[in-house]
């Protein structure tokens, strides 16, 4: 392929891509990301490309693995333009059938629609869909059009068309003033607004300077960024490109954890791809500017999301964080003026350019502007990458797009922010998604993720889990935070196994105060948050463990024991079989009771008994019922239920 | 140098640019406790147990006096009631790995704090990595370094670095606050030599 | 893993000291651990101290200064699949192989590690064995799979 040498040729060059795509020919697009790989996706496209080549359709009918559109409850998706059928849980034995009536005479196969749970309605197109109806996918829109693997793809949809635009018409201090106009903040964690941190690298005298990429998405549970990374790697690369142009860097990093493998491989790919067309080097589009972009794999160290340890990893040390006394758009990589942002925050600025700074301050809220890609997980219907407008209220996000919680759960919390937010109640629910907002109720933004918990799930084993996970992750070089996180940690284990003591929580509170105060970096001021939140919110159930030994959600296995309810019980002896430490005592007509003393608390049983019966249940801070006498343990023919 | 102004608990002082507070503070003969700093090392900002209240532009702010950057105008306070409550956790934690060291039981003394605070975790390094600058920076050795990170992080010596260079240095030894260094020189000699 | 190679690698980064992390994840990735010599080799090369190899080497989980088993459970520990009851599938497998996160069993057949989000939080809570993704598994289901694996 030749090099794009000016704006027009790129223009050229995109023009002549579109007049070889017949927009009205069908192209299957099937989702390539995790998820649906992992649920067999790779399978459906082999079949896809098999089928369609056996069938002869090969010239008319493209076929392409793309980027994840979010959905991933449902996945294997695809989606058949140009009449965007989408269908889901697709799987490689039902290609035949899509290529016989879709393809060849276009006609919807039923069964493979989605249908709506509630309506019981069938979804024809992907708008149809009640999960993408109230969102507002600006960033995500564009992953099930293309094949990452292909810039051509990315060309066709308008890629490239900011850059040009930056590097042909606008100056450097005019990109600057678009991203400040638009008041985007930052979507990684912190929310600082992007254009102040731009600001002060451009400023800055130092000649060197350097834009990165904070790819690590180190939060559990969040994976926007991964969608994004694999799915359309061009979209933060021309963000980080015009980056660089505002304020003068002339190379770019990308740090990608390496516990994702096929985003490094699709960045790498998109760069080399970049470059062979000229929109990397020297004279980019004849414009003067050069640019190079070199990509880091992270080596396994959630510390290293932190942009001071990033870039200390850069330098090729151990991930340790800098104190920010002096602020790293000043003094950053190789003590350079560096722009750190993340993959998001990149991949909205050629959205400002292209269609103005007004347009991205028009969605959103006073404080916070544009859309957010929220990765709504845990106990919810439709598992996915939500992409919708700030201020839409958490009730909207959870419910109407989310689809609520499954098996007739209660909703109890919602978790953002990662190991630095916290936890917010079924009372906040009308709150709109906002960084202030999230901020002020004890939570923070954070970089996505969106953790949805039922009644039952233990808030004192939250808090326990994100200590204990800070505890490995910290870097370990100040005190607040090894040691305040190591206590932390400590008496809340001891809580969670009954062990709980007066005095836990203000000691608790004050190792809280001491991290929040003192700690070198944000991983440790922010550590005590998850703890505070569930304090703030659920401190009943915190009560709860230390004074009555007692879990409310019935999860913490020192608390709870197993029983069988002699009046469900049907004898069937499944639970008895399956149990790993034979603590079950019964027979084929003979009520099953459980010998607390053997019983480990794994759940097995609970786990087996059919549904039907539901005779296991946990109980906690109560004594145990008496088990029947032998006697009564026995059901006689006339007695037994069905 | 550009001349900086401001004041340290009350008194005001000039400084030129780029130095900490810390240094300035002891220019001055004002006392601030520290534990990982050393004239000879580079500031390294660990223990926090010289923490301080910094008053900028209407904001008061927490920051280590050892790295913090002397600015015009700002209002230092080296003790305040926040400041000690810190400084007391500060050094009970680091109690309940070493609670016999001489430098923390002095500054226990001061703060009020208790050594049975916390339940005793007698790994007695205090992590002040005094031991592994000094080798890095002057003895520039590199013997000992540091391993893994959290609460898994630990000093180590290199066996062999350390069987040929150490024996005719140990400059490291007494700057060890809780003689753990020493227990761990001993001990991978140990292991060394058959 | 000889000498050779290893120096192919670094040359390939110019033997600069900022490839370092780079360097050992390839050395990591093709011999599947670091032994000794090889860091001290890097080491001498890079003109880095060995204690700074020794610590990034302990830092940084990718990297082994042991062997790895033939096969590799990864458990997802993210807050999606720990809410979906993650630790019974951990307790499951610390009880059938033997081994604590972290470790590799004597035959060097199971090596197992936690991981923190794997992205397919639809599928919680997910095991990965030697990158395969095995989804919505429960302690029995968990067993079922292992079982699989010789």
């Amino acid at each position: 392929m030749a090099r794009l040498h000016t704006p027009e040729e790129l223009d050229h060059f995109r023009k002549e891509l579109l007049s070889q795509r017949d927009p009205s020919s069908p192209c299957i697009s099937i989702c390539a990301g995790a998820g649906c790989v992992a649920s067999g996706a790779a399978d459906v496209i082999q079949a896809f490309k098999a089928t369609i080549k056996k069938e002869g359709l090969a010239a008319t009918v493209d076929t392409k693995g793309t980027g994840c559109p979010g959905f991933c409850e449902q996945g294997p998706i695809v989606v058949i333009y140009p009449d965007e059928i989408c269908y889901v849980q697709v799987k490689a034995e039902d290609v035949a059938e899509i290529v016989e009536k879709t393809i060849k005479e276009n006609i919807p196969v039923d069964r493979l629609l989605y249908t709506d749970p509630v309506t019981g309605e069938k979804a024809v197109t992907e708008s149809d869909i009640a999960f993408y109806r109230s969102q507002e996918r600006n960033v995500l829109c564009n992953n099930i059009k293309i094949d990452s693997k292909n810039i051509d793809d990315y060309l066709a949809i308008g890629g490239y068309a900011a850059l040009a635009k930056v590097l042909a018409e606008m100056t450097d201090l005019e990109v600057l003033e678009a991203v400040k106009q638009s008041k985007l903040r930052g979507r990684g964690g912190a929310g600082f607004p992007a254009g102040r941190k731009w600001e002060g690298s451009r400023n800055a005298a130092d000649p060197i300077k350097y834009v990165i990429v904070n790819a690590d998405e180190g939060d559990p549970g969040a994976f926007m960024d991964r969608a994004l990374l694999e799915g359309n790697p061009h979209s933060i690369l021309e963000g980080l490109i015009i980056g660089g142009y505002a304020i003068g860097a002339h190379e770019g990093y990308f740090y990608v954890r390496q516990e994702y493998p096929l985003a490094v491989e699709n960045i790498n790919h998109a760069i080399t791809q970049a470059r062979e067309y000229g929109l990397i080097g020297d004279n980019i589009l004849n414009s003067g500017f050069d640019f190079k972009v070199f990509v880091h794999q992270g080596a396994g160290a959630f510390v290293c999301g932190e942009s001071t340890a990033l870039m200390t990893s850069l330098e090729g040390k151990v991930g340790e964080p800098r104190p920010k006394y002096v602020r790293s758009n000043l003094k950053g990589l190789w003590n350079h003026p560096s722009v750190l942002n993340n993959v998001e925050t990149w991949a909205n600025v050629p959205l400002i350019v292209n269609n103005g700074a007004d347009w991205f301050a028009s969605i959103g809220t006073d404080s916070s502007k544009g859309t957010k890609i929220f990765s709504l997980v845990g106990k919810i219907t439709n598992t996915g990458l939500v992409e919708v407008p700030m201020g839409m209220s958490l009730k909207d996000i959870i419910f109407k797009i989310g689809g609520g919680i499954p098996n007739g759960k209660a909703f109890k919390a919602v978790q953002t922010g990662g190991p630095s937010g916290g936890c917010i109640p079924a009372e906040k629910l009308d709150l709109p998604v906002g960084f202030d907002e999230l901020t002020q109720a004890g939570s923070m933004m954070g970089s996505g993720g969106m953790i949805v918990m039922d009644e039952d799930t233990c808030m004192v084993d939250v808090a326990r889990y994100f200590i204990a996970f800070l505890t490995e992750e910290s870097c370990g070089k100040c005190v607040p935070c090894r040691e305040g996180l190591r206590q932390m940690h400590r008496i809340l284990t001891n809580i969670t196994q009954g062990k709980g003591q007066k005095g836990d929580l203000e000691l608790l509170e004050e190792l809280s105060e001491t991290a929040v105060e003192a700690s070198l970096c944000a991983l440790g001021k922010s550590a005590p948050n998850p703890f505070m939140s569930t304090l703030r919110y659920f401190r009943e159930e915190y009560e709860a463990h230390i004074n009555e030994k007692r879990c409310p959600a019935l999860s913490c296995r020192e608390l709870i024991s197993y029983i069988i309810d002699p009046q469900k019980c049907q004898a069937c002896m499944i639970c008895a079989r399956k149990c790993p430490v034979d603590a079950i005592d019964g027979g084929k007509r003979k009520i099953h009771v459980i010998d607390q003393e053997r019983c480990t608390r794994c759940g097995t049983c609970l786990e087996v008994c059919p549904s039907r019966f539901r005779a296991v249940t946990k109980l906690s801070g109560e004594p145990i019922p008496v088990p029947p006498s032998e006697d009564d343990r026995i059901i006689s023919k006339k007695s037994k239920k069905e | 140098m550009s001349q900086i102004q401001f004041e340290i608990d009350g008194k005001k002082v000039t400084a030129e640019a780029g130095m900490t507070i810390l240094e300035v503070a002891q220019r001055e003969g004002i006392y601030i406790p520290t534990l990982c700093h050393h004239e000879k090392l580079a500031p390294y900002g660990g223990c926090r147990v010289c923490i301080v209240e910094v008053a900028e532009k209407g904001w008061t702010k927490l920051v280590v006096a050892c790295v913090f950057p002397v600015k015009n105008n700002i209002r230092v306070q080296t003790r305040s009631p926040k400041v000690d409550r810190i400084r007391k956790t500060i050094i009970e934690l680091l109690l309940a790995h070493a609670p016999d060291s001489p430098a923390l039981v002095k500054l226990a003394d001061t703060y009020g704090a208790r050594k049975d605070r916390f339940v005793k975790d007698p790994s007695f390094c205090i992590h002040c990595g005094l031991c592994v600058r000094y080798c890095a920076e002057v003895a520039q050795k590199n013997a000992i370094g540091f391993v893994d990170r959290g609460i898994h992080k630990e000093i180590s010596f290199n066996p062999e670095i350390a069987a040929r260079e150490c024996n005719d240095c140990k400059e490291c030894f007494p700057l060890c606050p809780t003689s753990y260094l020493q227990a761990v020189f001993v001990y991978t000699q140990s292991l060394s030599s058959p | 893993m000889d000498f050779e190679r290893v120096d192919q690698i670094i040359d390939r980064y110019n033997a600069e000291e900022s490839a370092l992390l780079q360097i050992m994840l390839e050395i990591q990735s093709e011999n599947n651990w670091l032994p000794k010599e090889v860091l001290e080799r890097v080491s001498k090369k890079l003109a880095v101290p060995l204690t700074r190899i020794q610590h990034i080497a302990t830092f940084y989980k990718a990297f082994s200064l042991v062997p790895k088993g033939r096969h590799k459970i990864h458990i997802c520990m993210g807050t999606a699949c720990h809410v979906r009851g993650a630790s019974r599938v951990l307790e499951t497998v610390v009880d059938m192989t033997g081994i604590q996160p972290g470790e590799t069993d004597l035959d060097l057949k199971f090596s197992l590690e936690t991981v923190n989000c794997l992205g397919c939080c639809a599928l919680g809570p997910v095991m990965e064995v030697d990158g395969k993704v095995h989804g919505k598994m429960s302690p029995v289901r968990t067993g079922e799979a292992l079982e699989t694996y010789k």
